[in-house]
């Protein structure tokens, strides 16, 4: 078979747990982000712009969803004779019982053969966690510039929040001499992105040599200590635009709103380098007459009549008149019934409001159950799920399944309390 | 696949004036992000119609620019397929095709390598969603040699259509083109069905003598040797054949009964996939009653219009009743009232457009203001 220069492996198989709700049956690059996108649209996009034509895309969580969207690859150019996009799902081998992704640099491990199939030079490892527009030819230039082993993208983060990423301790040239994962006292402020460069026979030898040792094995944890400490080129490449994590609902909330400013610093109304996505159809989008509509992104489809401020609306959201949107994230195929209020809110996909109802309401408390994970005083209701009329909801809740009123005690429910149903539409 | 469609996409109309100098008719862009052409191609595909020709002349580039790849309306399979022919030079042919049976005959090979028993002919320029199905159930059941789609237009003017009037049993009486004093209120919607093979049949006996249109020389000319039935369809029905009617169609979809029968039920009308972002709406928007495409900018102040992909209102500029294509911008502080703004025009800070509503101001494309 023909050679590729390189090819990229998508890590797509984590649950994104911090994410609550939206991952519950999806996995966290299969996630909505800005309307119409889905958080794997980024990497898949930044792919196809930077000539890197086949990627191998690996699943294991809650995989459906993303399968669906990814399909053969069309909206990204990504159906090709020879490359393309493949899922690679964790799978059974001759003469054992076949292993879960055990992690990040193990699901690598678990496709050598895939990787051997194309016989790259270099491997592009990312993940489908981030929202960022990435030219890799640049970074593989790079790579190729200093006979790189290992190329590391960076980011130059602030010194007080550098001891909550993986921080790579660089000389003068840039070339990695130390790796700290979280930094109690950071000695450098450069960030690991997540985004890795290998020259493959490196790192196929480094797997295999490291699998014999770990059965978990993580590039973070163990190939790139293994590196360093074989003391191999490795660089870090400075990466100098928009770059967020969505891990947690504050972060997926902000990175959000960050594209409704006027002058977004992540800018999707770029010529070049588009974010592609697969959409089924694109009808366009109607505003009525008595609709006011300001610093919001509205998707094809949406029909609006009431008012929306500060939010994004998916692709076929309906919002009836009176009802009022506010500083949220509504998701494809949503209703919001009329004079329904909603603040400070991520309703995920198919999702109905009745009307009269209010969202976000009340005392800032966290969630009773998950304070960790919503306690920026957005309320989060879960996909398929449905709210009746006249119900008031406060800030931090969580709802999933479609709800009656019987759900509610005297058509309300608290700051921070939870209503999860499961699929029977029980407690 | 009972069916193999035709798109006869090769006209324009002088009566869209500037709007179709640099178009097809079938090319012409509606409703934010289609073209004409979207609409029957869907129809077709949603019909279960797996092969199709389309037929283009005037202008061809501006179809072919849209008809780039067949996967946009499910053509692109191996059993099947989307065909789009120009005229070309052969040892037998050397000219423009003289007429649309012309057109058709030119490329009957298309007819005869297909194996489907009926043939599907439309023209491109009809907004309307159908099943197809209908109208080869109804051939069928009534035995028909031809049939036409027909439709009441109550008590609109017909003047510009070919005028059709039906026995009870559902055979066509009379038929004229555009006649002088209408006899009945029922047209012809330019949308045929009849057996692939008695359409080969037909072409080959016509063309050697000289006639070329397929409606005066096939289907008026043998209205009493077959028989032509007339099947009514009483959905949403427009075609583009004038500014007024352009202009009037894009106004319709501002309705939510033609948006939700045209747009939000499946199935749905598919055109070319642009990729562009939402539309977003900044801070000092005001959008009243629009239909906003999507990679639009909007600042200004917006009314009763329709505003194509990636169109660009600047702050303190007001559209009112206004059809904007795609990749216009309206600078800081312009008015525009009552115009059809061509893709990609550009009007500067502070310029004001005003048309009048039965006769709305037409800017070419690509037109600096």
């Amino acid at each position: 078979m023909r050679k590729k220069e390189m090819l990229a492996m998508l890590l797509a198989g984590g649950q994104g747990s911090r994410l609550g709700i939206l991952t519950k049956t999806k996995a966290k690059p299969a996630v909505t982000f800005g309307g119409k996108y889905r958080i794997i649209d980024f990497p898949m996009s930044n792919c196809i712009n930077s000539g890197v034509d086949t990627v191998g895309v690996l699943t294991q969580y809650q995989p459906l969803q993303l399968n669906r969207h990814i399909g053969i690859g069309i909206p990204w150019d990504l159906d090709r004779r020879y490359g393309g996009v493949t899922v690679l799902a964790p799978h059974v081998k001759d003469g054992e019982q076949g292993h879960w992704y055990s992690g990040t640099a193990n699901a690598i491990y678990q496709n050598i053969n895939f990787i051997d199939t194309y016989k790259p030079t270099y491997v592009l490892v990312i993940s489908g966690d981030h929202i960022y527009r990435m030219d890799y030819s640049k970074m593989l230039s790079f790579h190729k510039k200093n006979s790189c082993d290992a190329t590391i993208a960076v980011l130059e983060v602030p010194f007080e929040e550098a001891s909550r990423f993986g921080i790579m301790n660089a000389d003068g040239e840039d070339k990695i001499y130390e790796f700290e994962e979280k930094p109690k006292e950071p000695k450098s402020n450069l960030a690991s992105m997540g985004i890795y460069i290998f020259t493959w026979d490196k790192l196929r030898a480094a797997l295999i040599e490291a699998n014999k040792e770990h059965n978990d094995l993580d590039f973070g944890k163990h190939i790139i200590p293994m590196f360093l400490e074989q003391n191999r080129a490795l660089y870090a490449y400075r990466f100098q635009d928009y770059w967020k994590d969505v891990g947690t609902i504050d972060s997926y909330w902000s990175a959000n709103m960050d594209l409704i400013k006027a002058v977004p610093e992540f800018n999707l109304y770029e010529d070049f380098a588009k974010i592609y996505t697969s959409s089924d159809h694109q009808p366009p989008q109607f505003t009525g007459p008595d609709a006011d509509v300001k610093a919001s992104l509205l998707s094809e489809g949406c029909e609006v009549f009431g008012s929306v401020y500060n939010s994004t609306l998916g692709p076929d959201v309906i919002v009836e008149s009176g009802a009022v949107i506010r500083d949220s994230i509504i998701m494809a195929n949503c209703i919001i019934g009329e004079n329904s209020v909603v603040d400070r809110c991520i309703i995920d996909e198919n999702t109905a409001i009745g009307k009269n109802v209010k969202i976000g309401m009340g005392e800032n408390v966290p969630n009773k159950l998950k304070p960790k994970i919503y306690d920026a005083g957005i309320t989060v209701i879960g996909e398929n799920s449905s709210i009746p009329d006249g119900v008031t909801i406060g800030k931090n809740c969580v709802i999933y399944g479609i709800t009656d009123a019987t759900h509610y005690q005297d058509l309300r429910l608290d700051s921070g309390e939870t209503i999860e149903l499961d699929s029977e539409g029980i407690i | 696949m009972r069916a193999v469609g035709i798109i006869l996409a090769g006209g324009n109309n002088d009566r869209l004036r500037e709007l179709t100098e640099i178009r097809a008719t079938s090319a012409m862009p509606v409703g934010s992000c289609y073209r004409a052409i979207d609409f029957s191609l869907s129809n077709m595909s949603n019909s279960g119609i797996k092969k199709v020709a389309v037929i283009t002349q005037y202008n061809s580039r501006s179809l072919h620019d849209h008809l780039n790849s067949s996967k946009w309306w499910d053509f692109g399979s191996k059993q099947g397929g989307m065909f789009v022919f120009t005229p070309f030079m052969s040892k037998e042919h050397n000219s423009w095709f003289r007429g649309t049976a012309d057109s058709i005959y030119q490329n009957i090979s298309f007819l005869k390598r297909s194996k489907e028993p009926y043939v599907l002919i439309t023209s491109g320029d009809g907004i309307y969603k159908m099943d197809y199905n209908n109208i080869i159930d109804f051939h069928i059941e009534k035995e028909a040699d031809i049939t036409i789609l027909c439709k009441d237009m109550a008590d609109m003017d017909v003047s510009n259509f070919g005028v059709i009037k039906l026995h009870e049993c559902g055979k066509v009486a009379e038929f004229e083109e555009k006649p002088l004093e209408a006899f009945s209120s029922t047209i012809s919607l330019g949308i045929y069905l009849m057996k692939r093979e008695l359409l080969i049949e037909l072409l080959e006996t016509i063309i050697p003598e000289g006639r070329y249109d397929f409606v005066r020389d096939i289907v008026m000319r043998y209205r009493k040797r077959l028989n032509v039935y007339g099947c009514m369809y009483d959905g949403y029905w427009a075609a583009i054949n004038s500014t007024e009617s352009y202009y009037n169609i894009n106004m319709d979809f501002l309705r939510g009964d033609v948006r939700k029968a045209l747009f939000s039920q499946e199935p749905y009308i598919e055109t070319k996939n642009k990729d562009e972002p939402p539309a977003k709406y900044n801070a000092g928007s005001e959008v009243k009653n629009c239909l906003v495409g999507s990679g639009s900018i909007i600042d200004g102040f917006v009314e009763n219009s329709v505003l194509f992909r990636s169109v660009r209102i600047e702050e303190k500029a007001v559209v009112r009743s206004s059809i904007i294509m795609e990749g216009c911008k309206i600078g800081h502080g312009c008015i525009v009232e009552h115009a059809i703004l061509d893709k990609d025009v550009t009007l500067s800070n502070g310029y004001t457009l005003k048309g009048e509503a039965n006769n709305p101001k037409i800017i070419k494309k690509n037109s600096i203001l």
